[in-house]
């Protein structure tokens, strides 16, 4: 494996940055890990909070299945051990949002053990090759309530709704070595997780949160002490996170300073860490066994099902993409990097497989290179994503068919295009309405080449000559007379037979 | 005519069944009771003879129009003051919870109420179950009825669960809910003369009930005699979904199955309960026992509980440790007492809370739970104690191999004065000696009334059984029953 | 082990218990005489001893995902949730202010 060579020149020469990240990654499920209270987001204060996230007198905590069975699901797609046998452990701190003075949570039995993902080679960003990064475990665990502190004077405001939401905490191994890989490794980790359905990856909504774990040491030196970066929620504030902590770790240990175990806030607004200082008494949590609750114990058929439930990973789907659909590298990465992406490339392929009456293997790279190089440039133009696409897959399809069947040309498809975006109109209506038929009458089109070889002798001759480039020129004459309607290949040959 | 307060649960039952009087006359009999005691005894913390009279009111119409009654029909309860009552204060005995009024029923209470039980009040108990003589209560000492013949010490009616056994001893209910965690239900019972069993941990729904220590923590019936017990275990007891260590079986019934036939049963004397400096009358009481045993046709054999002297030592480190983290949502946030000093934060304000909230006894046991679960110790403390509770119940387990019952004195002592302790944690620990076991192994136990010492106050005895078999505890507790006859009662003074 | 001043103090501190110094020195004395006693456990051979992790063998129910099924262990109530604050504003409960 050929190692990150991504550097921090310091004064003193080069240092290596050693990055370990914590994923909170907010289970997808209906009610809460231990109540049955609901997990939506953005409702009113406090109504979605049961006696028991409350931790009311004599309230107890009743495991939620769907929680339990997405974390196996989740580390199954990483391929990682699933553990049979794990039990919760309380956390044991006091603050204003968290009701039972403890969190439940799994340190000494987690669920899920070892396992690993690969992030992709991206030359522009450093990352020479694909790399594994380890993942050590996954554990379930209970959510914080929320504190609100600018709504009076003197006092903070606790709102419990998050309280007892069900987080799987992924830790990977400290496997990274540059801000890139980690950004690398979030994405990739974040896309699992919407395929797998376990967690839906909205960062902005606080469902995926990373601490980001950082040292600094000279290239293959022992491991420097780390800073924890918490609750940081995009790729790109991870990436950041990095780099100013690594740059501030360098600075402190060349100007003679030494670097203090500690939790660090990020400032999105100056892309800066801080020292979080209200965290900064020594904590004992007190871990042991939640005697409210029993060990979790999986049966064989729990597990079989929830393998048989996971969906075709992005691994498998880039692999199956390339091979047998014969898309390029490129496409495939670009094409399987999200649900929401594969899942409109995989309607349009079915329906444009449909339309033309070939096979999907036949027409995935026209569906794919229109799709990325026609649809998504178009899109972001519009500032929209495929969401709220005002083209749909079946008009899409249309779109591809008449191109396919040479009804259409490429360049009246952008035309056409357009006018779908404009008003979602499907593309044979436009076609027709627009009259953009593509032009395949031999006649109409001898006609045109004879007037352009006419009004062009000398060019012919230079052509006769040996200057073949021109060819070139005689085909855009044509299309430009043909209004761009004639069909290119019924031109060409028409032109190389008057050409001779 | 008896006075209807004289009656225990079945004959109140089937008197209220019968027409022989109203529900609503038992009610009104048991509130005078209770209203004429409270200031001697101290009891109940809160009392509430309406409840008991809706309840009564209700059965009686239900009588009325011949609709079915329940199995607790017309029986005024006491109701432990740890169990959350809806609408009505719930304190479990401390400052902390003073004023908490729950939005919510106990799944135990809330099936009482459903058997056609009705509630005289709320009744008084250490500081979240914390104590061996209910005196760590905030709301003052449980006085005992009992008292040594010519003195007027007061005694304490024993603890946890002291202000039930006091109030059934003392003729102000028939019955009442207790909680043992590690006696708190058998040792009350033995020093009062009255009967209590703890079943298996997981028969009892810990649903509602302030949390002491989860792991050992468990409801369970008081009453006069073994027969009442039953009853109210039987309505007590059953499968809750919402406590995940309950456990999913179902309820026999045993009050139905009641025998006081040991013949072919064998009756196990765990020697280590032998223990250095016990009184000669503890142990010439638990020779009667094993006379009566016999007697009722059971063969008696000797068995080894080896690790027996580690237990309290365990308990110890256990149920702190738990109740550390358990009562760590008493903070002052969202219900209870808040102590907000001048100009305080939030950490002023949760020690300010707590040290104002909790009684000595509460924080010592915190300290305890805190220290031994802190960095570093966790293993020698907690994981050892773990260690040696799974050898102690693989003590049990093969003792249960050989016999089906155990046969023990409930206390090392008759109850002891009040004030006679206190300034010796380690003295009144020693008071579970033999309850804490069973505890730690959450096996179904009693405390039956088996005579009285030389000063005339009771002595019990506890009848251990395997797992699940609390038809086989009831039906040794009502052999010695039936052999002890015991019908002493307190004098009335109060 | 025994305990002395400064780690009871610790210890309150992370109970979140406020002790006078007048408690304290009472409660070093006390603690210690308790973990003295609680150390015995230390003899028990405990080697290959599993701690014990379930009272009665019993594992885990896995609940249905099933929002408000009760309205015991469900939300949409907070009514019944803040009855019993000691401030409760808005819809919130109130705590002194937190500076983070």
């Amino acid at each position: 494996m050929t190692e990150s060579t991504y550097r921090i020149q310091g004064a003193t020469g080069d240092w290596e940055v050693v990055i370990g990240l914590e994923v909170h990654a907010q289970v997808t499920s209906n009610s809460k890990l231990f109540s049955g209270s609901a997990t939506a987001f953005g409702a009113e204060p406090n109504t979605q909070v049961s006696l028991i996230d409350a931790a009311m007198p004599g309230m107890l905590p009743v495991l939620n299945g769907e929680c339990i069975r997405q974390a196996v699901r989740t580390g199954m797609a990483i391929d990682a051990q699933i553990n049979k046998w794990s039990r919760f452990d309380r956390k044991n701190y006091f603050y204003a949002d968290l009701p039972q003075g403890y969190q439940i949570s799994q340190l000494y039995h987690p669920i899920v053990g070892e396992g690993s993902l690969t992030i992709e080679a991206d030359e522009k960003a450093g990352i020479p090759e694909a790399k594994v990064i380890g993942v050590e475990r996954i554990h379930v665990e209970q959510d914080a309530g929320k504190l609100m502190h600018d709504q009076h004077p003197t006092m903070s405001y606790v709102d419990l709704n998050r309280s007892g939401v069900a987080l799987m905490e992924i830790v990977s191994r400290p496997d990274m070595t540059s801000p890139a890989e980690a950004g690398a490794y979030l994405s990739k980790l974040r896309t699992i997780l919407r395929y797998v359905g376990s967690c839906d990856g909205n960062m902005d909504q606080g469902s995926m949160r990373a601490d980001v774990n950082v040292s600094v040491r000279r290239p293959g030196d022992e491991l420097g002490t780390r800073t924890e970066t918490k609750n940081v929620n995009s790729v790109r504030f991870v990436m950041q996170a990095i780099e100013h902590e690594a740059n501030r770790q360098v600075d402190v240990i060349e100007g003679g300073g030494k670097i203090v175990q500690e939790t660090r806030l990020f400032d999105p607004n100056t892309g800066s860490t801080r020292s979080m200082r209200s965290k900064e008494d020594a904590h004992d949590y007190r871990y042991f066994p939640d005697p409210d609750l029993l060990p979790l114990v999986l049966e064989d058929a729990f597990l079989e099902d929830c393998r048989a439930s996971l969906p075709e990973l992005p691994d498998a789907k880039r692999a199956r993409y390339e091979g047998e659909l014969g898309l390029s590298a490129y496409n495939a990465a670009v094409l399987t990097a999200d649900v929401d992406t594969f899942q409109w490339f995989e309607a349009l392929l079915a329906e444009t497989a449909l339309a033309q009456g070939k096979q999907p293997a036949e027409v995935a790279k026209q569906a794919a290179n229109w799709l990325i190089s026609e649809l998504f440039g178009a899109l972001n133009k519009l500032g929209k994503s495929l969401e709220d696409s005002p083209v749909s897959h079946e008009h899409a399809a249309e779109l591809l068919a008449l191109v396919g069947k040479g009804t259409i040309s490429g360049s009246i498809a952008k035309q056409v295009l357009e006018i779908m975006l404009e008003t979602g109109d499907g593309a044979t209506v436009i076609v027709e309405r627009e009259g953009l038929k593509q032009e395949s009458d031999t006649g109409a089109i001898e006609a045109k080449v004879d007037e352009i070889l006419a009004a062009n002798g000398d060019k012919v001759a230079q052509y006769r000559e040996g200057k073949v480039a021109l060819f070139g020129f005689f085909v855009g004459q044509t299309m430009k007379a043909m209004q761009g309607k004639a069909n290119p290949q019924v031109v060409n040959e028409i032109l190389k037979s008057k050409l001779g | 005519m008896t006075e209807l307060t004289d009656l225990g649960v079945a004959a109140i039952r089937d008197g209220v069944a019968a027409g022989t009087f109203s529900a609503v006359e038992v009610a009104e009999a048991f509130n005078a009771n209770v209203a004429a005691a409270q200031g001697a005894l101290n009891a109940f913390i809160v009392a509430t003879p309406e409840k008991a009279i809706e309840a009564a009111k209700a059965i009686d119409a239900a009588r009325a129009s011949g609709a079915a009654l329940g199995p607790m029909a017309g029986v005024p309860i006491g109701m432990k003051d740890l169990f959350a009552t809806q609408g009505v204060q719930t304190t479990a005995a401390s400052h902390m919870l003073e004023g908490f009024v729950p939005q919510y029923e106990s799944t135990v209470s809330a099936k009482l109420w459903e058997a056609g039980a009705g509630m005289l009040g709320k009744l008084n108990l250490d500081q979240f179950a914390m104590g061996s003589s209910n005196e760590s209560s905030y709301f003052g000492n449980v006085i005992s009825p009992w008292q040594r013949p010519g003195s007027n010490a007061q005694l304490t009616p024993g603890g946890s669960s002291g202000g039930s056994s006091a109030a059934i001893a003392a003729r102000l209910c028939p019955a009442a809910t207790g909680t043992d965690t590690g006696g708190s239900i058998r040792q009350p019972a033995a020093y009062t003369g009255t009967t209590g069993i703890k079943p298996t941990y997981g028969r009892c729904s810990r649903w509602g009930v302030v949390a002491f220590a989860s792991s050992l923590d468990q409801a369970g019936a008081m009453a006069r005699d073994v027969t009442d017990c039953a009853i109210v275990l039987e309505a007590m007891a059953g499968f809750d979904p919402k406590d995940s260590t309950s456990l999913d079986v179902a309820v026999p019934a045993w009050t139905a199955s009641l025998s006081a036939d040991l013949k072919g049963k064998k009756v196990g004397i765990p020697r280590e309960y032998r223990v250095d400096g016990m009184p000669a009358e503890i142990d010439a009481i638990w020779e009667q026992g094993i006379a009566w045993a016999r007697d009722a046709g059971a063969e008696v054999v000797e068995v080894s509980l080896p690790h027996t002297k580690y237990a309290l030592a365990t308990y110890y480190i256990i149920a702190p440790a738990e109740a550390s983290s358990n009562l760590a949502r008493y903070d002052g946030v969202r219900y209870g007492l808040r102590d907000l000093p001048d100009g305080a934060g939030l950490q002023d304000m949760y020690a300010a809370t707590r040290a104002a909230g909790f009684g000595p006894e509460v924080k010592r046991r915190i300290l305890i739970g805190t220290y031994v679960l802190s960095a570093g110790f966790y293993d020698a403390y907690y994981t050892q104690a773990q260690k040696v509770r799974a050898l102690i119940s693989q003590d049990f387990a093969k003792a249960f191999e050989q016999v089906d019952v155990l046969l023990t004195p409930t206390a090392p002592s008759a109850a002891f004065a009040l004030g006679e302790n206190v300034d010796d944690p380690l003295a009144m620990y020693l008071n579970d000696v033999f309850t804490v076991p069973a505890s730690l192994a959450g096996l179904p136990a009693m405390s039956v009334p088996a005579g009285l010492d030389a000063q005339g106050l009771p002595l019990g005895l506890q009848i251990i059984g395997r797992p699940l078999d609390e038809q086989g505890v009831l039906n040794a507790g009502l052999a010695i029953e039936a052999r002890a006859g015991f019908t002493a009662r307190p004098g009335k003074w109060w | 082990m025994s305990v002395d001043t400064a780690t009871v103090a610790k210890i309150a501190s992370l109970a979140r218990i406020k002790v006078s110094e007048q408690e304290l020195e009472a409660m070093v004395p006390e603690l210690n005489g308790i973990l003295a006693w609680v150390e015995q456990l230390g003899e028990v051979d405990t080697s290959g001893v599993e701690p014990m992790t379930a009272v009665i063998p019993n594992t885990l129910r896995l609940r249905d995902d099933v929002i408000d099924a009760d309205p015991l262990t469900g939300g949409n109530r907070r009514d019944a949730v803040l009855a019993n604050a000691p401030a409760a504003e808005h819809g919130f409960f109130g705590v002194p202010k937190v500076i983070e």
